[in-house]
């Protein structure tokens, strides 16, 4: 194995890093208001609401991801002079902004579904104790019924997130240069198909690493009662023996 | 030239797309099954690699499923098809063949879908191992049989039912994973869509199209899988 072109590769490859993780944390980060929002139509119990919300999910996390930037980006093309018209083509014009709006709208119908599990999974009986104390609206919301149902839905909006740092990599079929695309192009200037992909494979390890960490450790500060309880009177103890 | 309508463009007509559609989208069903079903068989041998080996084995399965589960699908994608015909490339020119040599995108996808799928399938199988009961294994064992036909007749018919929902799961994800092999040429649903798209200069036509496909298949296949289910779980009593 050549290490000298393996190094080389990783400073390519690394150039690549600030743009998968932009295009993943933009769309993570639109993609969790627009999720909290269609959450919030699938629990209201009004019809009008909750059937687009679920029929958008159903549709979004049915089809390739790969197909929903296309139809953004090659697809939306077709209509070029309405868009003109009103003024959206410089958006839809840019690979960039259609692999980040494909990536929010496919992100947002899983996590609506991910909040919405944790939304459901918040006890009644600590509901009615908030409604008993007189709280009620946004009040009752934001201090009971959304931190209990963050705790909830955290590991499984990890587990999103990661796919979403994953799913950047189809970026790279639009011509954005992140970690993928740098290496498809390294891979067919050199041949050399199994170093590039090894060399890829590990950063894309190492963010994945790093960012499960980070939600590990946003876990352990948002669930204290689970935390053992600090040792009390170690010098006592110490005496015994 | 006049602008043809929607329903004549991929139509079954003289100028639609339909059977090439069609063609293709039975290419999608069939490498995402040969993907699937290899990934089953990698997928056993990883989880009782995880199960029942010593600690190199399941440190190596352990890594497999981590790593394979860590990185992007295409990333695999693109080593099996460049590696692969590089590979093929350096065994043509011990034989005098020169430059480059493309593997079989079929093979190559089919290939690539397995590898990524049984890292999920081994989970899936391994979560569905912990429901077998111990006392069945140890019964299994005391009445004589030994490995292969405890796996055939005890372990593996409880093993899938309880597998069905996580393996839908899978199969959800190789089916959105096979329109990604369409990067290696192979004509399937995404490629032919691409193909008619860029002849027609109707991109938004053809792709919603696919995605319609997609989505048909899709709603399919968990109707199958739901089936599947509620077949595995008959006579089974239900905790209600």
């Amino acid at each position: 194995m050549d290490f000298a072109f393996m190094r080389d590769t990783f400073l390519t490859l690394m150039g690549g890093v600030p743009l998968t993780l932009n295009l993943a944390f933009t769309a993570v980060a639109f993609g969790a208001v627009f999720a909290m929002l269609l959450a919030l139509m699938r629990m209201s119990r009004v019809k009008v609401l909750d059937w687009p919300a679920q029929a958008y999910v159903f549709v979004f996390r049915g089809t390739p991801l790969l197909v929903q930037i296309f139809l953004i980006y090659y697809g939306l093309g077709q209509f070029r002079p309405t868009l003109q018209e009103w003024g959206l083509w410089t958006f839809f014009r840019e690979p960039y902004w259609c692999a980040v709006l494909a990536l929010t709208l496919n992100t947002a119908a899983y996590a609506s579904e991910i909040f919405r599990g944790g939304l459901q999974s918040v006890p009644h009986n600590q509901v009615e104790a908030a409604r008993a104390c007189g709280m009620s609206g946004f009040l009752l919301f934001r201090r009971i019924v959304f931190p209990i149902a963050v705790r909830q839905a955290l590991p499984a909006y990890g587990s999103e997130i990661i796919l979403m740092v994953k799913a950047t990599s189809l970026a790279s079929i639009i011509t954005m240069m992140e970690v993928t695309g740098l290496a498809a192009k390294l891979i067919s200037q050199t041949f050399r198909a199994v170093e590039v992909f090894i060399v890829a494979g590990l950063i894309y390890l190492i963010l994945n690493f790093i960012i499960t960490r980070i939600i590990m450790a946003i876990e352990w500060w948002l669930s204290p009662h689970l935390r053992r309880p600090p040792a009390i009177e170690p010098r006592l103890e110490a005496a015994h023996v | 030239m006049q602008q043809l309508s929607y329903f004549e463009l991929v139509g079954f007509g003289p100028n639609g797309w339909g059977w090439a559609l069609l063609t293709a989208t039975g290419m999608t069903i069939a490498v995402a099954t040969c993907g699937f079903l290899a990934g089953s068989i990698v997928g056993t041998l990883v989880a009782w690699g995880k199960i029942g080996g010593n600690v190199v084995i399941r440190s190596l399965a352990d890594g497999y499923t981590t790593v394979l589960r860590g990185i992007p699908d295409l990333l695999v994608i693109y080593l099996f098809y460049f590696g692969g015909s590089a590979a093929l490339g350096a065994i043509g020119s011990l034989f005098g063949a020169e430059g480059f040599i493309g593997v079989p995108a079929f093979a190559t996808g089919a290939m690539a879908i397995g590898i990524v799928s049984g890292a999920y399938q081994a989970e899936v199988f391994r979560g569905a191992f912990q429901v077998v009961s111990r006392g069945e294994l140890e019964a299994a064992r005391s009445v004589g049989m030994h490995r292969w036909l405890m796996f055939r007749r005890i372990i593996a018919p409880q093993v899938l039912r309880y597998a069905i929902p996580g393996l839908g799961n899978t199969w959800q994800l190789v089916l959105k994973e096979s329109a990604l092999i369409s990067v290696t040429g192979l004509v399937e649903l995404l490629r032919q869509s691409h193909i008619a798209a860029g002849s027609t200069r109707r991109p938004f036509d053809f792709y919603i199209t696919a995605a319609v496909l997609y989505l048909l298949i899709t709603w399919v296949s968990t109707y199958l899988f739901q089936r599947a289910e509620a077949h595995s779980m008959r006579g089974m009593r239900r905790a209600s």
